[in-house]
């Protein structure tokens, strides 16, 4: 350990903020491909239920790394289009968690009961009003906890950038064994620093259900018990669940 | 875009061999996350705590932190240890271990889906505690969570990629080397993204299908 020099450690600390920006900038766009194909798939014309099906599968299907690399390596030579590192990583990580998210929006969604949209046809609200106003608010609570499992695996997702020179923490570490020759010290504690990352964005995200489910009168969910229980960051899922939207980068 | 033909043809041996690595790394990986997971479930649910909470944590650990780092860590801090595994071998050891961790959870909700009345109908047979757990107790978990782990498959089918970054030339790796060689990426790095697809696609829709028949 003592071979980590200050400066060291300062390219560790630069990689993690270039990691959580890329985990912030994901996430939103990701937000909002979710949302906007989980709602198109249960569009009533056929042809938009299509596409969005289409996109789905085809980004759920492929790799994230291998989409990475077409991003990087085809899409300049090919289309003459060059991202900057960064926001080709982004636009890579956001469409394909973008892709896992949209199933969750649609369970979510079909999830509310029947009744509540058909108060909204009696009420005479348009298809945007039940969605804004009635369906959303009630199906938002029932997505947090999966989208947070979908958040923790886009933050493993992002050490996928260091392969393509993206500074982030998994690149500043690759740096580091260069330079020290030592490669146990460096790479347990970037290990802990994006386990110290996912306890943080989980504890965040249980405080936003907490939010979310009170706003619609419910109970807030019981945490487990103990340190044990707060230790695990995965919220118990049913078994029939759709596991390949938890896995998978 | 230029798309050349010619170029897909000279790509498609080396694509085979890649294909091969990857489908022998997915199924080893497999069968370790799937024999590893069941270990770790069972140790979750021991009575003693000084098993049930290093596990817990180890499990935790490995299933918050990204495969990538773990793959480098098996890769370059073991030979550090005297340990000295192949590319392909720290490969699946790899990623068998980070799915064990998916895997024992699914295991464990398959096992806590049990209904009590079988616990109880064993106890009332007095069977021992090694039938109890072969006998009735797992042949029924294990059947409700094979469509979960088959998800699971598929989601280190897309994973697999990885294992690239540490020299093993499965279907990635084979594209990266065949573009160093000929500075063509577009052919091959399409050709593996749509291969990921084909492969992905008709195995989700199976483990739909099985889902139906097995889970009631």
């Amino acid at each position: 350990m003592s071979e980590l020099t200050w400066g060291l450690w300062q390219l560790l600390l630069s990689g993690a903020w270039v990691t959580v920006q890329l985990t912030v900038y994901s996430a939103a766009l990701g937000a909002v491909v979710a949302f906007g194909i989980g709602i198109a798939r249960t569009h009533r014309l056929w042809i938009v239920r299509f596409l969005s099906g289409l996109y789905m599968e085809i980004f759920r299907g492929t790799s994230a790394l291998v989409l990475m690399f077409w991003l990087f390596f085809v899409l300049p030579v090919a289309f003459g289009w060059q991202l900057l590192p960064l926001w080709a990583a982004v636009l890579a990580l956001g469409l394909s968690y973008g892709a896992y998210g949209s199933e969750v929006v649609r369970g979510a969604v079909a999830a509310v009961s029947p009744a509540q949209r058909e108060a909204g046809v009696a009420l005479s609200f348009t298809p945007a009003q039940q969605l804004r106003k009635i369906i959303i608010p009630q199906a938002w609570p029932e997505m947090i906890p999966p989208f947070n499992n979908l958040l923790i695996e886009l933050l493993k997702g992002t050490a996928l950038v260091s392969i393509m020179g993206v500074g982030d923490i998994a690149f500043g570490a690759s740096l580091i064994r260069n330079a020290t020759g030592q490669s146990a010290p460096v790479y347990t504690i970037i290990l802990l620093m994006y386990f110290v990352l996912a306890f943080v964005l989980t504890r965040g995200m249980r405080v936003v259900e907490r939010h979310a489910k009170a706003g619609i009168g419910q109970a807030p969910p019981d945490s487990g018990s103990g340190l044990l229980g707060k230790l695990s960051l995965r919220r118990q899922t049913a078994v029939t669940g759709d596991a390949t939207s938890a896995g998978g980068i | 875009m230029e798309w050349d033909w010619s170029k897909v043809g000279d790509f498609m041996p080396a694509f085979r061999d890649g294909v091969l690595v990857t489908l022998q790394a997915l199924l080893l990986g497999s069968l370790i996350a799937f024999g590893l997971g069941l270990v770790w479930a069972l140790a979750q649910r021991s009575e003693l705590k000084a098993v049930r909470w290093p596990v817990t944590v180890f499990t935790e650990f490995v299933r918050n932190t990204p495969l990538l780092v773990q793959l480098f860590f098996l890769y370059y801090v073991l030979p550090e240890w005297g340990v000295t595994f192949s590319a392909l071998t720290t490969g699946v050891i790899g990623l068998g271990l980070h799915y064990s961790t998916y895997t024992a959870e699914v295991y464990r909700a398959g096992i806590d889906g049990v209904p009590r009345g079988q616990w109880e109908a064993a106890k009332a047979l007095s069977l021992p505690r090694t039938r109890t757990w072969g006998a009735v107790i797992l042949p029924q978990a294990i059947r409700r969570v094979v469509p979960a782990l088959g998800n699971y498959v598929v989601a280190m089918l897309k994973d697999s990629p990885m294992i690239a970054t540490i020299g093993v030339l499965e279907m990635l790796g084979e594209a990266r080397q065949f573009g160093s060689q000929t500075f063509v990426m577009t052919e091959p790095i399409t050709i593996v993204g749509i291969a990921f697809i084909l492969i992905a696609y008709p195995a989700s829709l199976l483990m739909r299908a099985l889902e139906r028949r097995l889970v009631r």
